[in-house]
């Protein structure tokens, strides 16, 4: 057997260990755990035992290039393998912990009503694990971050019937999908760099990435910088740190192996794998360095004052993965491994035990009681010391400043467009956009300097769609067909912009068109069932409806260009057709992708998930 | 001058609100009490009625759940017919039968709490819970925290409000983000009803927005005023009262409210149209309540009545045994029950006892190196006196996971590169090789097993934080006797009489002091067991016991041990003490004991689905005892679910019938009491002990969500004295879901034996105890000693009852029906 198809092996091994899961039935637990504990078991042994094989042999580092989905005049969407030390360590660790994992949840979940979804999330993140760190360009990485994104989300609202979860999650999605726009920006601005899909075998190449990179040193600081925030992003760090904490609403073993381990130190893994992207880039590497200190010093003061277990091991760990940015920037790459494994386990471990520390801790006091230990802080003057600590309480404000700087003005925006109505949309858009068409194909003489605004003036009309699609409260529908609208517009702008042909407009436009009409028909069922529907709440309908729920989460998905549609390659395509100049439309374009995923969520959330409308059994109080 | 009278009475309605707040004290002394404690001055499905509609309260089993009991002949017809036909009247039983199996109702809870206060977001469309419990409670989980914060509040001698002011004033920054509220806090009175005037605007509305307000977040709510209430609770005192969180909650609502409306609102009353309903107005009874209490009713009786049946066919008279083997005390406890039953199987000479686990020896507990007391005895008692240990062997065992130092940000970089690989191999071998580790809650650390115990009272030994060190001989024979008496245990000694206490290991259970002994307020009994035995052997206490009349031969020993009911293991203590024929026959009965312990794991697992119930006795057992330290365990035992009878009289009323441990029991023999005096001390206890564990069981089965703490899996520790879901949750009092999923809600039956008159009299002399009765939070059938009839307490009197059930299934051995079975197993009556 060559390597090549041995690897195709690791990767299909837990995809078709998802997809069998999916089709059992809930209730026996016992297959599903099977499956479950079979698929990241055999995954384990085999790959350790082919990791020793390597080791033993060189170690040398791997590179495939697989598939290739969609291929045009200059233009390859082509998946990519790698594996090397990075990713070797990243499987132990992650496959290590997740088969421990998948035991100890086998009998910690039973008799969960979600026991089945909790396996399912488990095995696709694991999924996502997976093409995540094998991943040998960044359009391969970036189809396992999306699912990683979606499964943490599934996973912090696991408990769906209650509001705290899910408000969470959708907090946590929104930080992912700001991840989203570093890695879409970043691949962007490569294509047009190196003129293709770079792989990561690439950047090792000095020769091909110096010489580009010296002539373009803004253009590399600037895809580093994108590479960084999707990084700090996911890592939880400044200023995104208070997500990590709130992650922790689902069953503990799946909050100690993705918020205590997996997930949060992913961030680190795409610094490592970008290393020599920005090896030379100087300030980039203060960048990070400051990046990196800056959090753990505050992160730790924030661990010091919390008062619940999981916050405390939360804000330690958030702290931890600071140093590990500061060990990347100064390329000490065996070193930030080694924490990085160090940490992941530490925190796993005591995420796990973390219910003990009642009796644990009751008990210790108990023979040593100390009335206040003096600790450092005592030393410092009161006023400074009471100001630190209310700060450290109030989490330095970072929850309330991701509302302040995204969320907030998002709404407002939004607010501004409540002219938008779905007989304003009929009547005016709709012919706009016909317009907009007929002009596409007939080519009339256009003054150049109009021609030349009309793709970002499109791409702000898709972009005021989603705004107001985001910020709708009342009409479920309208919200839907807003996104829908969205990827049309898009498409319009894109097609003035450069030589766009049909097929690629077909097939990018392909994945909306069905997974809007399934939502379309699936919203309306819903309506001629439960009557009155609107955002401005969250419904639960998944309580009696848990089937529709489900596809309608797969037309979300389907809408907002996740790697089940040709529309995740699509909107590759579009970005290729942007120029590098042409920031503002890449930013309009970014924008409306990352909103519109967010609108997608919230439409789920509020319509499936929450505290059920009806109140005929027992339904949970809001502050739980 | 105001002219009219204020109708608010802060006072009253901080003492009213408290009333209604859920009352359970920390984690560590978590003791079962009836959730709905305030309403018990009501009959029970008033109270009910009156829960579900002022608090939205679930207070049932859902009509779909009665029907499917009923299709399956859980809830028999006989008996709904009959209540209905009490209730109804014979004719309507056609038509409620047909409401209760048919009808379709529209289920709608809209409770009336909230309804005020949610006017926020309807005519101002902000979400003031949203903006502020998050820094309420993180505020407020700092403040009390028990050790889990590295930096602690740093003001805090002052009390809450008084910290917070003090803070406030020297700091940089604000726990507001507006001035008003800041400046009410530093240059103002900070008087509820003036911040009330602010917020709310009417004087009438006050109180309802007060329980609006507390009611969003009653599980903090009710932590503060239990702390409030009972300070000493908490390790490292914390000094809180309701009316400063309440003052500090209305600041931050100010708070919130000007930097939403830039100072620019009006009282929540300028714009209300119309005022909701209040709170406390009368409910008025619907038919779906009657349906609901109807079923209730029917549901529970189809129990009892089989269990009553079963006593009258399987109903044993005493046969005396003249080579007594030993003799054995166990808690009321009904998990103690089938362990009795297989104790009295395997060595037919022997007789067990119940009785509640203390044993009737009251006092605080000080373990050797302990900074602080535990209290060994029911929590309302205030014992006088200290029990200390000396001469401890062995250490605590330490686990680095746990320790602050892996927070800290340098040590923290060591720790997790040196410490982190061998978690991996800790969480490993945990998994594939569960053991005992520091994390282990262990029912046997309580007392070290070989240390001694400062029992005797000794003359010049000076009293300790006001407790007397040990007991005089005086005040021990007074409770040995009274002990013996209230079980019937005065003559025909066995050589050896065990005095088992219980107490239960698990690991990461943060309710962990749910599942020891209520009666030594939720630690394990291990202490008083030896105590007792100890006062019991003492030969001057023997001596004044003579005096009394209580004549206990020169050759029987008491032996104290500890039976932990999660691994089904017993400890016994001082066996050194045991003369040597003792000795010989004490290893004869240790193996009794020890088959006893394999069977009932036995009996148990068939509720484990981990666990195959078909293999051997000792295999089993090995499989319960690792399942007691596994991590990854939620269940380790089940507690006390589905317990539902509590019988107080002779063994042989339910010696020979299976009752699936179901019942609490408490021995007494009516024969030397006929007047009921020692009656009264063994039921006065019965309501709150039994009732309370037998209604939170119920109450947190029927709104596991609401009145219950949700399933554990996702419970985060707050401060070491809660747990709340997440990180910015509220606290969850009550059971977590994996105690209670296989408890069915049904009031505890107590089963009396003694005539009608006495136990009449009984309950009637003591006012808290007979409100249990009369209300019918627990029911109550009396059993005629003489005429063996049975007579139900209802509206004050006892009316004689007749058992409906035809059958009742004979068998040799219960065995084959525990391994086919996993839910609960009918009554049989055993050959």
């Amino acid at each position: 057997m060559t390597t090549e198809s041995l690897f195709h092996i690791f990767i299909f091994i837990p995809l078709i260990g998802f997809l069998l899961s999916l089709f059992i039935s809930g209730k026996n637990e016992k297959l599903i755990s099977s499956i479950a504990f079979l698929t990241v078991g055999i995954h384990f042994i085999t790959f350790f035992a082919y990791v020793i094989y390597w080791v033993m042999n060189g170690h040398e580092t791997l590179n495939f290039k697989d598939i290739v989905l969609f291929k045009t005049t200059g233009y390859e969407f082509y998946v990519d393998f790698l594996f090397d030390k990075i990713t070797a360590v990243y499987f132990f660790v992650g496959s290590l912990l997740t088969f421990m994992v998948t035991i100890y949840s086998r009998a910690y979940l039973h008799r969960e009503s979600g026991y089945k979804r909790f396996f399912n999330s488990l095995l696709f993140f694991y999924v996502g694990y997976n093409v995540t760190i094998f991943a040998g360009n960044l359009e391969t990485l970036f189809m396992g971050w999306e699912i990683l994104g979606i499964c943490s989300f599934l996973l912090i609202a696991f408990y769906r019937d209650r509001y705290l979860p899910v408000k969470n999650a959708l907090k946590v999605f929104t930080v992912y999908r700001i991840g989203d726009l570093g890695i879409i920006l970043a691949m962007w601005m490569s294509h047009h760099l190196w003129h293709q899909n770079i792989t990561f075998i690439q950047l090792q190449n000095d020769e091909l990435i110096h010489s580009q990179l010296e002539n373009h040193s803004l253009i590399g600081i600037f895809i580093s910088i994108m590479i960084l925030i999707t990084a700090a992003a996911k890592s939880a760090q400044l200023p995104f740190s208070s997500w990590l904490p709130r992650a922790m609403e689902g069953p503990t073993p799946s909050s100690a192996i993705f918020y205590g381990s997996l997930s949060v130190h992913l961030g680190v893994f795409l610094l490592l794998r970008t290393y020599q992207l920005w090896e030379n880039q100087y300030s980039v590497r203060i960048l990070i360095g400051i990046l990196g200190f800056a959090t753990s010093v505050i992160t730790s003061l924030i661990a010091r004052v919390q008062s619940s277990v999981k916050s405390q091991i939360a804000y330690s760990s958030a702290s931890q993965i600071g140093l590990i940015f500061i060990e990347a920037a100064l390329g000490l790459e065996n070193l930030a491994l080694i924490h990085f494994a160090g940490n992941a386990f530490l925190r796993t471990y005591q995420l796990l035990v973390s219910p003990s520390v009642v009796s644990y801790l009751i008990r210790e006091q108990f023979y040593n009681y100390v009335p206040r230990p003096l600790t450092i802080e005592d030393s410092w003057p009161k006023k400074i010391e009471y100001s630190i600590y209310l700060l450290s309480i109030k989490e330095f404000n970072l929850d309330s400043f991701m509302y302040t700087i995204l969320w907030n003005p998002l709404k407002r925006l939004g607010k501004k467009l409540n002219f938008l109505t779905l007989k304003r949309l009929f009547i005016f858009f709709i012919p706009a956009y016909v317009i907009g068409l007929i002009c596409l194909y007939t080519k009339p003489n256009m003054p150049e300097e109009i021609h030349e605004y009309l793709p970002a003036f499109f791409s702000l009309i898709g972009l005021m769609m989603v705004l107001k699609s985001f910020s709708e409260r009342k009409n479920v529908m309208l919200s839907w067909i807003l996104v829908i609208m969205n990827h049309f517009w898009v498409a319009l702008a894109i097609s003035f912009n450069e030589n766009f042909t049909y097929s690629q407009v077909h097939f990018y436009l392909s994945g909306i068109v069905v997974a809007g009409a399934v939502g379309y028909i699936c919203l309306n069922k819903l309506k001629s069932i439960e009557k009155n529907i609107d955002l401005n709440q969250f419904y639960g309908h998944a309580y009696e409806h848990p089937k529709l729920a489900f596809i309608f989460l797969l037309a979300c998905l389907g809408l907002t260009g996740f790697p089940i549609t040709p529309t995740f390659i699509g909107e590759d395509l579009i970005f290729s057709h942007i120029h590098e100049d042409q920031y503002v439309l890449a930013l309009f374009t970014t924008l409306s992708f990352i909103i519109d995923g967010l609108a997608l969520v919230r439409i789920y959330a509020r319509v499936f998930l929450g505290p059920h409308v009806k109140t005929y059994h027992e339904t949970p109080y809001r502050s739980s | 001058m105001e002219s009219s009278i204020s109708s608010f009475n802060e006072h009253q309605v901080l003492h009213e609100l408290k009333h209604y707040l859920p009352a359970q004290a920390p984690l560590k002394d978590f003791i079962h009490h009836n959730t709905l404690h305030a309403f018990q001055n009501f009959p029970f499905f008033t109270a009910l009625r009156k829960a579900n509609k002022i608090f939205g309260y679930s207070v049932s089993l859902s009509l779909p759940e009665f029907r499917s009991l009923y299709h399956t002949k859980k809830i028999s017809d006989t008996i709904l017919e009959k209540i209905i036909a009490n209730k109804k009247g014979e004719e309507n039983i056609k038509i409620w039968k047909e409401k209760l199996a048919l009808q379709a109702y529209t289920i709608r809870c809209d409770p009336r709490i909230g309804q005020l206060r949610s006017n926020w977001k309807k005519e101002y469309n902000i979400d003031l819970d949203l903006l502020i419990h998050p820094t309420l409670f993180r505020v407020l989980c700092s403040y009390l925290d028990q050790g889990i914060a590295i930096w602690n509040f740093p003001a805090h001698e002052l009390g809450f409000l008084a910290s917070i002011k003090e803070m406030e004033r020297n700091t940089y920054s604000s726990f507001f983000k507006t001035q008003r509220a800041r400046d009410l806090l530093l240059n103002n009175s900070c008087e509820i009803k003036d911040l009330l005037k602010l917020i709310v605007g009417d004087e009438s509305l006050y109180k309802q927005y007060i329980f609006d307000q507390q009611f969003a977040h009653q599980g903090w709510s009710g932590m503060a005023s239990t702390i409030e209430d009972q300070p000493e609770t908490l390790l490292d005192p914390k000094k809180i009262s309701l009316k400063d969180l309440i003052t500090f909650e209305l600041l931050l609502e100010i708070d919130a409210l000007d930097h939403k409306f830039d100072k620019i609102w009006s009282p929540l009353a300028m714009r209300l149209e119309t005022k909701p309903v209040d709170l406390f107005a009368e409910v008025e009874e619907t038919e779906l309540n009657e349906v609901f209490s109807l079923w209730q009713e029917a549901y529970e009786w189809s129990y009892y009545d089989e269990v009553l049946t079963g006593i009258r066919s399987g109903m044993v008279t005493k046969k005396e045994i003249f080579t007594k083997s030993f003799q054995v005390m166990f808690c009321i406890d009904d998990r103690e029950t089938s362990l009795r039953d297989y104790l009295e199987k395997l060595d037919p000479n022997c007789e067990t006892f119940s009785t509640p686990g203390f044993f009737g020896v009251e006092f605080y507990f000080q373990p050797e190196h302990g900074k602080s007391y535990t209290k060994q005895c029911p929590a309302p008692v205030m014992p006088k006196f200290l029990i200390k240990e000396i001469g401890i062997k062995g250490e605590r065992k330490k686990d680095v996971h746990f320790a602050k130092h892996t927070h800290g940000l340098f040590r923290g970089w060591l720790i997790s590169q040196t410490i982190g690989f061998w978690s991996a191999f800790r969480l490993f071998i945990n998994i594939f090789r569960p053991s005992i580790s520091p994390a282990t809650a262990s029912s046997f650390s309580h007392m070290d097993r070989l240390s001694q115990l400062s029992i005797e009272h000794k003359d010049e030994q000076p009293n300790v934080n006001g407790l007397q060190v040990g007991f005089t001989y005086e005040e021990m024979a007074t409770r040995v006797d009274a002990l013996l008496q209230s079980i019937g245990l005065i003559k025909n000694f066995a050589p050896i009489v065990y005095v088992i206490g219980h107490g239960s290991s698990s690991v990461n259970n943060p309710h962990y002091a749910a599942y020891n002994c209520g009666a030594c307020c939720g630690r394990p009994g291990s202490v008083n067991a030896r105590v007792v035995s100890f006062m019991a052997n003492h030969p001057k206490v023997r001596e004044i016991l003579k005096t009394k009349g209580m004549i206990i031969p020169a050759e029987t020993q008491f032996i104290g041990g500890l039976h932990d009911t999660t691994r089904d293991e017993i400890v016994f203590y001082d066996e050194g003490s045991l003369n040597s024929v003792n000795q010989t026959i004490h290893s004869k009965n240790v193996q009794t004991f020890t088959k006893g312990l394999d069977l009932n794991s036995k009996e148990r697992s068939r509720r484990f689905d981990s666990i195959d119930t078909k293999s051997s006795a000792e295999k089993i057992h090995k499989k319960i005892l690792t399942r007691s330290v596994s991590l990854f365990e939620p269940r380790p035992e089940l507690n006390h679910a589905t317990n539902a009878l509590c019988i107080v009289g002779n063994r042989e009323l339910t010696k020979k019938i299976f009752l699936d441990r179901r019942a609490f029991t408490n021995s007494y023999d009516h024969k030397i009491d006929p007047e009921g005096k020692i009656l009264v001390n063994i039921m006065k206890p019965l309501g709150p002990v039994c009732g309370g564990i037998n209604l939170e069981y119920f109450f947190s089965r029927v709104d596991n969500q609401k009145l219950g703490a949700g399933t554990k899996l996702p419970h985060n520790v707050m401060g070491l004295f809660g747990v709340a879901n997440g990180i910015d949750g509220d606290l969850r009092p009550g059971l977590p879901s994996q105690m209670i999923e296989v408890h069915e809600p049904i009031r505890l039956l107590i089963i009396v034996e003694h005539f009608p008159d006495v136990v009449l009299k009984t309950i009637k002399s003591v006012d808290a105890m007979y409100e249990w009765f009369i209300n019918e939070w627990v029911n109550l059938v009396v059993i005629d000693p003489e005429t063996r009839e049975f007579y139900v307490f209802k509206n004050g009197s006892f009316k004689s009852y007749e058992p409906d059930t035809q059958i009742i299934k004979i068998v040799d051995d219960i065995t084959p029906l525990l391994e086919k079975h996993t839910d609960n197993i009918s009554v049989h009556v055993i050959k």
